[in-house]
């Protein structure tokens, strides 16, 4: 079986984020970047289906020239192989115009299952699987803290607000990965050696097929028109439980 | 499109939908489920403005995804040119809109909490410490509208209640839903949806102060969240966490007990409008994100709270 991650650097979630005073695109210049913390449990996922199973893990991603970084951590914790699409059309795409894109790289590929985190920590749109799965034409479970293969069919647990279901499809299939039970491993000096010998396969769009005029900031299907600190949290007072009751009435909260 | 409760009744973020899209428009409600379950919405969907239901039954539609709404909805983009569809960003929500917006080769946003009358929308990005104000420029705009942002409205109207076919077509290349289990939040709102939220951290330990965080969110009719920490340690169910790794919630009001106010906690509490804290340590750095603290134990701190509140309502 052939699982493709798709690994996303991210600007570091503990720090400050922000969007970039030019163009309101996310600012990725200036915070420290990591792998989406999601993603780590969508390569677990993958690492762990390959082991009970066999087969091979790609790791995938879109970005500029430094998101190669992780690649190179998803090859280290365990992935087989890595392509990188890179180019510089690219900048400020949307994410129905990124999931054009990885649908063309999935489609040059190949593969049986796609995993992704079920969100990015800094867009947190949620929605890429279903992305992927309408461009491709693949069922998409989303969300999932348990997904087994069995057979050509992929099964897995989605979290709801209410209870959980299970869910079911063919492969084929895109799914997304919530927080696994178990942390996902991590980096390990033997595997950063063995990363250092494996090639990142790099791909442009014109590799892909894709003009560059229909990707990027210029073409993207909405746009940003003003971009605001939000409010400003004034600082708080203390008290005991009385004057909290208070100042919960007095703002109509209880 | 109107997404409806285990009850039948549209959510919360339907009504807020209606609510807020007035001012794009007259809006029609799209409200699909299995036979019987989705006429009767409509009264309650006039209530807040929808002067057109369209009603979509069938009895597949329990299994079955975000696939057969998206193809409902794109069918009723091409039909009736609408100015913008709008969708209540839950789960399954965002799906549907993501969908419909490739579909339809449109642009879509998400997290919208408010429109102009020019069509534009306003976001919160980055658990709102960015007010981003957008505007979808392709196709027919897609919103995925995020819950508790705004208080429902009605604004009556006599409907026009339409019935429209649901094909399942595609199921075959769908996924579908094997079966449902309730979880042990029956009774309580929704996460997401709720207007207060009550959570605890790893200052919450035993028994008996869950126990009294429950009274107290029953109390307040509050949904309960967690910080990871809370359901590392079995506090909690992972449906409770709140945060970079879970729900981000939108409350009138949140309660924080026994949290320490750590950023990937944080992240998903930054939209609440009212946030109150109590713990232990005077030290936490909850105290300067909350806009009331109470420093004491969550043993003591709690019960007194809950007192007083049912005793302010009485």
């Amino acid at each position: 079986m052939h699982s493709v991650v798709l690994v996303k650097q991210v600007p570091d979630p503990t720090g400050d984020r922000r969007l970039d005073r030019g163009d309101a695109t996310v600012a990725r210049d200036d915070a420290d970047a990591v792998v989406g913390p999601l993603d780590l449990h969508a390569l677990e996922a993958a690492l762990t289906l390959r082991e009970a199973g066999g087969g091979t893990v790609t790791a995938l991603t879109v970005g500029p020239p430094r998101a190669a970084g992780a690649l190179r951590q998803a090859l280290a914790t365990g992935a087989d192989q890595a392509v990188h699409v890179v180019d510089s059309a690219l900048h400020g795409a949307c994410a129905p115009q990124t999931s054009a894109v990885l649908a063309a790289a999935l489609r040059r590929v190949g593969f049986d299952l796609v995993l992704c985190g079920a969100a990015s920590s800094d867009g947190r749109l949620g929605v890429m699987a279903a992305l992927l799965g309408e461009r491709l034409g693949v069922p998409h479970l989303s969300g999932l803290r348990a997904l087994a293969v069995t057979g050509t069919t992929v099964t897995g647990e989605r979290q709801t607000e209410d209870g959980w279901w299970e869910l079911a499809a063919e492969l084929p299939a895109v799914v997304s990965t919530h927080v696994l039970p178990d942390p996902p491993r991590r980096r390990t000096v033997a595997g950063i050696r063995a990363a250092q010998h494996r090639s990142v396969t790099t791909l442009t769009l014109a590799d892909l097929g894709i003009d560059p005029a229909t990707v990027g900031l210029a073409a993207a299907t909405s746009r940003v028109v003003t971009a605001d600190a939000g409010p400003a949290r004034t600082p708080g007072r203390t008290g005991d439980p009385a004057e909290l009751v208070r100042f919960l009435a007095d703002r109509a909260l209880v | 499109m109107a997404e409806l409760t285990g009850t039948g009744e549209p959510t919360r973020a339907t009504l807020e939908a209606l609510t807020a899209a007035r001012v794009l428009g007259a809006p029609v409600a799209v409200v699909l489920g299995v036979p019987g379950a989705a006429a009767g919405a409509a009264a309650e969907l006039a209530r807040f403005g929808a002067g057109r239901v369209l009603v979509g039954e069938s009895a597949e539609l329990d299994a079955a995804l975000a696939g057969p709404r998206v193809d409902v909805l794109a069918r009723l983009v091409a039909d009736r040119a609408p100015a913008a569809v709008v969708v209540p960003a839950s789960a399954e929500g965002r799906e549907v809109a993501a969908r419909l917006a490739v579909r339809t080769g449109s642009g879509f946003l998400t997290d919208v909490v408010g429109f102009a009358a020019d069509g534009s929308a306003t976001q919160l990005a980055f658990g709102g410490t960015t007010v981003v104000r957008a505007r979808v420029t392709t196709g027919t705009p897609v919103h995925a509208w995020r819950a508790a942002s705004l208080t429902p409205v009605p604004a009556p109207v006599d409907p026009v209640v339409e019935q429209v076919p649901v094909e399942l077509s595609v199921t075959a290349r769908e996924a579908r839903v094997v079966r449902r289990v309730a979880g042990p939040a029956a009774g309580r709102p929704a996460l997401t949806e709720a207007s207060v939220v009550v959570a605890v951290g790893r200052g919450v330990t035993t028994a008996a102060e869950l126990a009294a965080v429950e009274e107290l969110a029953d109390a307040l009719g509050a949904a309960i969240g967690a910080t990871r920490a809370a359901v590392d340690a079995g506090s909690c169910p992972p449906s409770c966490l709140v945060g970079q790794s879970g729900a981000r919630v939108s409350p009138r009001l949140y309660v924080a007990v026994g949290i320490s106010g750590a950023a990937q906690h944080w992240s998903g509490v930054r939209a609440a409008q009212t946030v109150v804290a109590v713990n232990s340590d005077p030290d936490a750095p909850v105290f300067a994100l909350a806009d009331f603290g109470v420093v004491g134990d969550v043993a003591t701190v709690v019960p007194a709270l809950t007192a007083q509140i049912t005793a302010a309502r009485a």
